[in-house]
């Protein structure tokens, strides 16, 4: 098993996303309406993992609040629209610069922190949202109940009411997000990123601006996270505050860690295990959370590094094993 | 004035429960540096067994009373503290060194795990204990100030444990151990100190803890779902840091802040905002003073 995805991951990339967008278009076609729905969710965890991978996966930042970045770009979008008739893709755009603005704004005061209190804050944040969302701050998130009545996507006079058109429109922006990515992953701001994730004093002492880089980081994975949030509100139509959720955080904290951090195809792997499977495997709907619990344990017990990781972080994991001489504290 | 008093006695009643389910955080961060997000759940499931053996004792025909929370709430205990120590072998031992990643991942497998036990076994509806096994009276101070009987018992029982706690780890060599291991594995290991039996100690007592104040969180309030053990864990890791992670007496007094807190925010703004507070407390602390009230240590070593 390992060995065939050490074997798989010596072919180049670009020939996976080719391969991956043609069966991205392809395969929803032969669906049905219920898998396509699936295929359309898997698609926002996509996104949602793509922009964690970002913070935890580029910069090696702990984040598990992003849920709250969700909810933010799905309550813009959603307020926009309902309360000012804003059109929905002129709503995405301010849903991606408002989530964009409150990560930076929210993580900013806490980016001297390190790992677990990083962790911690965030998800004080996270449930800091979920909260004010609950309690209806403003008056206009509509309380517990959350809102409704969204409008449908249109533009140039196509409106995507389908489920399989709603699939293309999400297919599209992960299409972008994957290609920004690699873009991002070899820029000088993400090797500054990998500098930081590696060792933050290091890359201080080489000159980077390590809270800057880290700031930027979180400005951009929120931003994303909060597209993902306005795709989502597009289609369902009906938002809650459960979109913040802890559990919602988790999940795509797992996504990014299961597939491997700092991996883009990873994050598809990561979708694959915690989104489409338990959502095929509904009619063990109550042990759901128990298993998908049940293969974080045991997927960091024998494979820590992920199912896909990047190149860099297998051979970094692999050089720390045999380097480990001395057991860290 | 009485609101006041009121206010204090009921916060420090559930500032108690976050102290004792805080003390287990802080314990396994003291000495693994690991955040032990399924510790809320082991709580959770203390007051799950505290249904099970009150309505056991029930069903042997017993009668009903106070007096069977003692055994219970020890039967919870024991329980709770041999899957404390399940959980480390299994999901925590073999990540000791894979990095900091994998074992907050595992933690969180093992933490949903525990909660999907829970409300397959139980179901998602709320479990409300017997009725008559909680104490009923109290008494009135000055005025309109009441202190129930539940109330009386439960305090005494937690000061009891945090007591007897701080004399263990103060006063024995095991507890002397154990702040050992958690300043330092390697010098331990080099002063003959056991480390992974200190662990093993380490997560009987936490769960163990953490069980009492489930079934007492139970009593308190009456009723329950599988839901407790993230929402009512995750405040008490608010208050273990608050008093400074891995810090005992700190968790002691983070979690009688963070009740006396909530129960003035929920008189005085809005029970619907006592949460807010909790968690804004938390992150106003960790942005001016990381090492929270009674820590010592940097935040992360460099």
């Amino acid at each position: 098993m390992s060995q065939l995805l050490t074997r798989l991951r010596r072919v180049p990339m670009s020939a996976w996303y080719i391969i991956l967008l043609a069966i991205g278009i392809l395969m929803p076609l032969p669906m049905d309406n219920y898998l396509r729905a699936v295929m359309w969710q898997a698609g926002i965890y996509v996104l949602l993992g793509l922009s964690l991978n970002i913070i935890v996966g580029y910069a090696g930042q702990f984040q598990l609040g992003q849920a709250a970045f969700y909810a933010i770009g799905a309550y813009t979008m959603a307020i926009l629209n309902i309360y000012l008739h804003v059109p929905i893709f002129l709503g995405m755009a301010a849903a991606i610069v408002v989530a964009g603005v409150a990560g930076y704004v929210l993580t900013r005061p806490i980016l001297h922190l390190r790992g677990d209190y990083l962790a911690i804050v965030t998800i004080a944040f996270g449930e800091i949202v979920r909260m004010l969302l609950v309690n209806n701050v403003g008056r206009i998130t509509g309380g517990a109940n959350g809102l409704f009545g969204i409008d449908q996507p249109s533009i140039f006079g196509f409106r995507f009411h389908t489920t399989l058109s709603h699939y293309y429109l999400v297919l599209f922006f992960v299409a972008i997000t994957i290609v920004a990515m690699q873009r991002l992953e070899n820029s000088r701001l993400g090797r500054s990123w990998m500098y930081v994730r590696e060792d933050e004093l290091a890359a201080e002492a080489m000159g980077v601006n390590t809270i800057r880089v880290k700031a930027i980081a979180f400005l951009l994975g929120s931003a994303w996270a909060g597209l993902a949030g306005a795709l989502y509100a597009s289609r369902i139509t009906v938002i809650s505050p459960d979109l913040a959720r802890f559990l919602e955080s988790v999940l795509i904290f797992s996504i990014v860690v299961l597939g491997g951090t700092g991996s883009i195809p990873g994050v598809f792997v990561g979708t694959a295990g915690m989104v489409i499977l338990p959502e095929l495997f509904r009619f063990v709907k109550e042990w759901r959370d128990g298993f998908v619990g049940l293969a974080m344990v045991l997927m960091m017990i024998f494979r820590p590094m992920g199912l896909w990781p990047s190149r860099r972080v297998a051979i970094e994991m692999e050089a720390d094993e045999e380097n480990a001489v001395v057991p860290a504290t | 004035m009485e609101l006041l008093a009121q206010n204090i006695i009921n916060g420090v009643t559930i500032g108690t429960f976050y102290a004792l389910v805080a003390l287990g955080y802080t314990m396994v961060y003291g000495v693994l540096k690991l955040i032990n997000f399924a510790h809320g759940d082991l709580f959770m499931w203390g007051a799950y067994l505290g249904y099970t053996g009150f309505t056991l004792l029930l069903a042997l025909g017993l009668r009903g009373g106070p007096w069977m929370i003692v055994p219970v709430t020890i039967g919870a205990m024991l329980i709770v503290a041999l899957a404390g120590v399940l959980l480390e072998r299994t999901a925590y031992r073999p990540l000791r060194h894979a990095g900091r990643l994998p074992p907050i991942i595992s933690a969180l497998g093992a933490a949903f795990i525990l909660e999907s036990l829970a409300r397959n076994i139980y179901g998602a509806t709320y479990i409300t204990y017997p009725t008559n096994i909680a104490p009923t009276g109290g008494i009135t101070l000055l005025g309109d100030v009441t202190v129930s009987t539940m109330q009386i018992i439960l305090l005494v029982a937690a000061f009891l444990l945090m007591g007897i706690l701080w004399l263990f780890v103060n006063y024995t060599r095991v507890g002397t151990a154990m702040r050992a291991v958690s300043l330092d594995h390697d010098t331990s290991r080099l002063m003959g100190i056991d480390v992974n039996r200190i662990i093993t100690i380490v997560f009987l007592i936490g769960p163990a803890l953490g069980a009492a104040a489930g079934v007492m969180v139970a009593l308190y309030y009456g009723s329950f779902d599988f839901t407790l053990g993230m929402t009512f864990g995750l405040k008490a890791f608010v208050a273990a840091i608050l008093g400074g992670i891995g810090n005992i007496p700190g968790a002691m007094l983070g979690g009688l802040i963070l009740g006396t807190v909530e129960s003035f925010g929920a008189s005085w703004i809005s029970p619907t905002w006592k949460d807010v507070i909790a968690y804004a407390l938390l992150a106003l602390f960790l942005i001016v003073r990381p090492t929270g009230l009674l820590g010592e240590r940097v935040a992360e070593k460099l």
